[in-house]
């Protein structure tokens, strides 16, 4: 038997949209007849992107989170609808029945995911189907996983514990978008952004850089380290939301500077003086 | 029907169509037979096995194309209703006229009739016909081929090209490092190993891999940065925009203001001869006229020193940023991502754009580019363990007469009986105020002489003739040439008596045409070609993992009225007594067999398998095979003997192991621009910074103009192709942005300026000068340094408030009618779309 997963490796997207474009050639206009109506020519958005930018001038960066459905063992579409139109097949992946399903709108807000769309002309709710058409025929992987060109996507059977998307669950390092809706998701992501504290820090007497001056940032829950890099620059990321941290910077000969900051957002706090 | 498989090649890689019933239903990369195809190649670097993926990546605009085959096309011939050929022709109606639609019969007539008449009333001169680049992919069929053969048989003014994605390196670093056979650029051999293998850092310059480097090789070589990343190896971004590469993979981000890149430079050599950390063996043994620069940067010249602190007041960068930058590059092995057709990108599209680009290459000999890990690579191209052994022709092999190759009589260069030139970013000049002069010969990839040619259209003496006719194929410059309103002033002068507009899609410039003739996509006709190559000047830059050679199998018939570009040329060849010529008898199955024989294909496989399996995949290098790594050669003094650069005039020389300047060194004081434009004081022989004359200095503008616009090549289409077309790609934010559904095209502003103006985002704004008014949609960014905005090049829909009206607000995009139509230099003749200025404001109609 097969039960297959797709691993999102957020840190090697790169936002290209061949993904979301791909899943369109596949589907827009196209009929599976037994797996899935037709996507509309235009609006479908069964694999979408989500583009986060972070942090403030010039220090900024962008993530770039793929969404889909994530094909939950425990999914609430096919435990809420009462229909039998969604159901999840032996192999792990969840289908609505277009014939069953026509006319149901109510299916499209079980989903806490919101990954269930409305297809106004057909009357239809659909989504993603892991190109379980493919599948089927013996194809290796879905398109979307086809035509990622930086290997962010990994599809494969997670029965076979040989197979690389076995490990990289193994790994520790993957987890649900929402661990909390704890629905035996089957979309794993590694390196969803959280929010990051960072900085630039100048000996001021000399108009330059600090390099390998010590940061330490103390929070509620204990206090880590780094040392600013050869720009100067230094960086706390992956930290939670919305808890405000002491910053504090050192270096030999120099006045120890203290900053708070507050992971509302991506916190960049600048060029930081560094006075003897 | 039950569903059919083509294998075709598009502009963005090999792929895999899906056709039902004669339609095109889906479209995929190809995947590689594990059993018939060859294996790939495997590098071992840093106790790692590297091997690519055993199937193509297509580029974003590739993924598409289904959609694109079918949307926007010119589907008839058509005739401008109020042009007339035997009477008034109303060229002041061009692109607001009406269309009818006209049988093929009627279309080809006129315009046969038209180039007869042109040619008996004012020479042959008098007609002049030129190409876009890459609307279509294939050897036979691309804009070397029909087009090129028809006229060069015929005889005419050939347009020539400005190297318009890299005018700096061209006109500049030819000087420093020779290297005009690749017009400018470095040469590309094995880096990856080298990267994967050395290299700790690397510094993009002004390049983007990420958007725009893929070239026509999908994004094939994301992977390897994506390799690099893992291994540790540090990105320093340094671009205007935190730029797509920048953002997702960069380490450091460092933002000058636009034009001020040479200044940046000048100073990262002034701290590395402060400290003394430069490669005393490299500037000693490798170089010419070391000193006199060295005189510049410490102030000896003009009392300047070029310190982090003069050039921090320039680039808007803090002299301890500098400082650093200059410490981590000399501390690191590290690779510019510059010099290469891949990193060809902003900073070298400005005003005097050529200083930039060989203070590059200067900072590099100072560094010993081509000892291990130190080179001029861009993470993308011209990298990896592929065979340039093989033998197929890329695209521009044979010049301008593709068929030639393997044609009976070639055609080019000696075919066109016509010496006459026309300049592609003069052409509105030419047509509407001649003479006009110009220094240059465009692609000067002979001889460095070429970039000192003089040139006058129309040429003098009974030869010479006034530009009377374009023919446009494949058109996008409307959108690419710079100050572009002079475009749409040139269809409508009197002066054009006649245009013919050939194309697959209707484009910005199509409505300007008296005659449209409709062509067909190569996913209409068959072909043959290898993936991603150019030949020529840019032979074996092939951008991919595997080097695969494509027999482009027809898809479909072609939609609606069109034709390929080979009948299209061959029907009006026959009206105007040529086809013999044109054809030689051939097929078009005949011209690609003989192609196939011309190549290393049958030493593998016969016509028909080929024909029939659609692909073949050229070995890779043996991995025991010690790779060729470029310029380790020139590093060691050794005779240059890189596969790759067949096109090097030294080799096999006693100069084999020189550079193919005077001194056969690195020159710092060029001899060649001593020798050739001794009076030119806008390129002198030592690059330096030189403000722009369009800039954040020239205070009688910014004053009306404060924003500097910077306009890269467009991350998700391909000059003006795609865009306009595939209507998907307008649900790409960062691509365009729908409002009251229309599709906008983004202009990128730091929320300080938005803030100042008032400007939200997804507000409509106007970016406007003297120059013109173009609407856009803003986004609020911090990816843009303040006092910058920034805009993709190449939008593909001019849509004029009043149509046809030079100078009304074009809400469709097209930054570059906003961009200064005035050259690089007095004496280069590229275009400067990065010295910009503009003023935004919210737009109220």
């Amino acid at each position: 038997m097969s039960r297959y997963a797709i691993a999102i490796d957020v840190n090697k997207c790169v936002g290209c949209y061949n993904c979301f474009l791909t899943c369109r050639d596949e589907f827009a206009g196209n009929n599976y007849p037994g797996y899935s109506a037709p996507q509309p020519m235009s609006g479908g958005n069964w694999i979408t992107i989500k583009e986060i930018e972070r942090g403030s001038f010039p220090h900024v960066k962008v993530n770039y989170v793929p969404l889909t459905c994530s094909h939950c063992d425990s999914a609430n579409c096919v435990k809420l609808d009462q229909t039998g139109a969604v159901y999840r097949r032996p192999d792990g992946i969840v289908m609505i029945d277009p014939e069953k399903a026509k006319g149901n709108k109510a299916i499209v807000n079980t989903c806490p995911y919101r990954r269930i769309e409305w297809n106004e002309e057909l009357q239809l709710p659909q989504k993603c189907t892991m190109c379980a058409h493919l599948l089927d025929k013996g194809e290796r992987e879905p398109r979307c996983v086809e035509t990622c060109p930086s290997g962010a996507l990994v599809f494969g059977d997670l029965d076979d514990p040989e197979s690389e998307i076995s490990k990289l669950y193994a790994s520790g390092n993957y987890a649900p978008l929402n661990p909390d809706y704890d629905m035996g998701e089957k979309v794993l992501y590694k390196d969803v952004p959280k929010k990051f504290v960072a900085g630039t820090v100048i000996y001021s007497d000399i108009d330059e850089v600090a390099s390998g001056a010590k940061v330490t940032l103390t929070g509620p829950d204990g206090e880590m380290t780094t040392v600013a890099n050869g720009f100067g620059d230094f960086e706390f990321e992956g930290l939670p939301d919305n808890v405000t941290y002491t910053v504090q910077i050192e270096a030999p000969g120099y006045q120890k500077v203290t900053l708070t900051a507050k992971t509302s957002k991506d916190v960049y706090l600048g060029e930081i003086m560094l006075f003897k | 029907m039950t569903e059919q498989v083509f294998i075709q090649c598009a502009v963005g890689g090999p792929v895999r169509v899906y056709v039902k019933d004669g339609v095109i239903t889906r479209i995929r990369p190809l995947v590689l037979d594990d059993k018939e195809d060859a294996p790939s190649w495997t590098i071992n670097a840093r106790g790692r096995r590297f091997s690519p993926p055993r199937k193509t990546t297509l580029q974003t605009f590739t993924v598409t194309e289904r959609q694109r085959i079918y949307e926007n096309r010119i589907k008839y011939p058509m005739k401008r209703k109020h042009f007339d050929p035997n009477g008034e022709r109303h060229p002041e109606l061009r692109g607001k006229d009406e269309f009818v639609r006209i049988s093929w019969d009627e279309a080809l007539d006129i315009v046969a009739s038209e180039i007869k008449r042109i040619r008996e009333e004012y020479g042959q001169a008098a007609i002049t016909a030129m190409t876009s680049s890459h609307h279509n992919w294939g050897f036979l069929h691309y804009k070397m081929g029909p087009m090129a053969r028809f006229y060069n048989i015929l005889g005419y003014s050939q347009c020539l090209d400005n190297p318009d994605s890299w005018e700096g390196w061209h006109w500049g670093t030819s000087h420093v490092w020779g290297h005009w056979w690749r017009l400018g650029f470095a040469e590309q051999s094995e880096l990856l190993q080298d990267a994967l293998k050395h290299t700790e850092q690397i510094v993009y310059w002004s390049v983007d891999p990420n958007s725009t480097s893929y070239m026509y090789s999908g994004q094939e070589n994301l992977i390897w940065r994506v390799w690099m990343k893992e291994l540790g190896i540090k990105f320093i971004v340094i671009d205007p925009y935190c730029n797509c590469t920048a953002s997702t993979m960069g380490d450091k981000w460092i933002a000058p203001r636009p034009g001020t890149d040479a200044a940046l430079a000048e100073a990262i050599a002034y701290v590395w001869f402060q400290e003394d950390t430069y490669d005393h063996f490299f500037v000693e043994n490798r170089t010419y006229g070391f000193d006199e620069w060295k005189k510049i940067i410490l102030g000896e010249e003009d009392g300047q020193p070029r310190t982090p602190q003069w050039a921090s007041e320039i680039t808007g960068i803090p002299a301890h940023t500098i400082i650093a930058l200059a410490r981590e590059w000399a501390s690191k092995k590290t690779m510019l991502a510059a010099g290469s057709i891949f990193g060809a990108t902003g900073a070298c599209r400005t005003a005097y754009g050529t200083e930039w680009p060989r203070l590059c290459i200067y900072l590099m000999s100072m560094q010993g580019f081509g000892k291990p890990g130190v080179n001029f690579w861009g993470g993308s191209g011209g990298a990896a363990p592929i065979d340039y052994r093989f033998k197929f022709p890329g695209y521009s092999d044979n010049g301008w007469d593709a068929m030639g190759l393997v044609a009976e009589k070639c055609y080019f260069p000696d075919g066109n009986p016509v010496t006459q030139k026309t300049y592609r970013i003069l052409l509105p000049e030419i047509v509407m105020n001649p003479p006009v002069k110009w220094t240059g010969e465009g692609f000067c990839g002979n001889n460095i002489e070429q970039q000192f040619r003089e040139f006058t259209c129309p040429e003098e003496g009974p030869n010479g003739a006034p530009i009377k006719m374009i023919h446009r194929h494949g058109g996008s410059f409307i959108s690419t040439m710079t100050e572009t309103n002079r475009w749409v002033r040139m269809y409508q002068h009197p002066n054009l008596e006649f245009v013919v507009m050939q194309d697959c899609h209707w484009q910005s410039e199509t409505m300007f045409g008296d005659i449209i003739l409709p062509a067909s996509t190569n996913f209409e006709h068959t072909d043959i070609s290898e993936w991603g190559s150019a030949g020529g000047y840019g032979k074996n830059d092939m951008n991919g993992n595997h080097r695969i050679i494509i027999y482009q199998q027809k898809c479909i018939e072609p939609l609606w009225e069109s034709k390929p570009d080979y009948e299209i040329y061959r029907l009006l060849a026959a009206r105007l007594g040529i086809e013999d010529k044109y054809t030689e008898g051939n097929s078009m199955e005949d011209w690609e067999r003989k192609v196939f024989e011309y190549s290393d294909l049958p030493k593998y496989t016969t016509f028909e398998e080929f024909k029939k399996k659609g692909y073949f995949v050229v070995p890779a290098m043996p991995e025991d095979e010690e790779p060729r790594v470029s310029f380790r050669w020139f590093y060691e003094g050794r005779p240059n003997d890189l596969y790759s650069e067949v096109l090097n005039p030294n080799h096999g020389t006693d100069r084999a192991h020189l550079l193919a300047t005077p001194s056969g060194k690195v020159e710092f004081v060029s001899q060649t621009l001593q020798k050739y434009a001794p009076e030119d004081d806008e390129r002198l022989p030592t690059a330096r910074y030189i403000p722009s004359w369009e800039g954040h200095a020239t205070k009688e503008l910014t004053e009306k103009f404060p924003l500097q616009m910077i306009s890269p090549h467009p991350r998700f289409s391909y000059h003006t192709h795609y865009d306009n077309k595939s209507y998907w790609l307008d649900d790409i934010p960062q691509h365009r942005v729908k409002k009251d559904g229309y599709a906008y095209w983004p202009v990128r502003i730091h929320p300080i300026d938005a803030e100042e103006r008032g400007i939200k985002e997804g507000d409509l704004v106007k970016l406007y000068n003297d120059r013109a008014t173009v609407i856009c949609i803003a986004h609020v960014t911090e990816r843009i340094r303040p006092g910058t905005v920034h805009s993709y090049e190449a939008a593909a829909k001019y849509d004029p408030l009043e149509p046809g009206k030079p100078g009304s607000p074009d809400r469709g995009g097209l930054v570059n009618m906003l961009t200064p139509s005035r050259t690089l230099s007095k004496r280069v003749p590229g275009e400067a779309n990065n010295s910009c200025l503009v003023e935004i404001a919210k737009w109220q109609e």
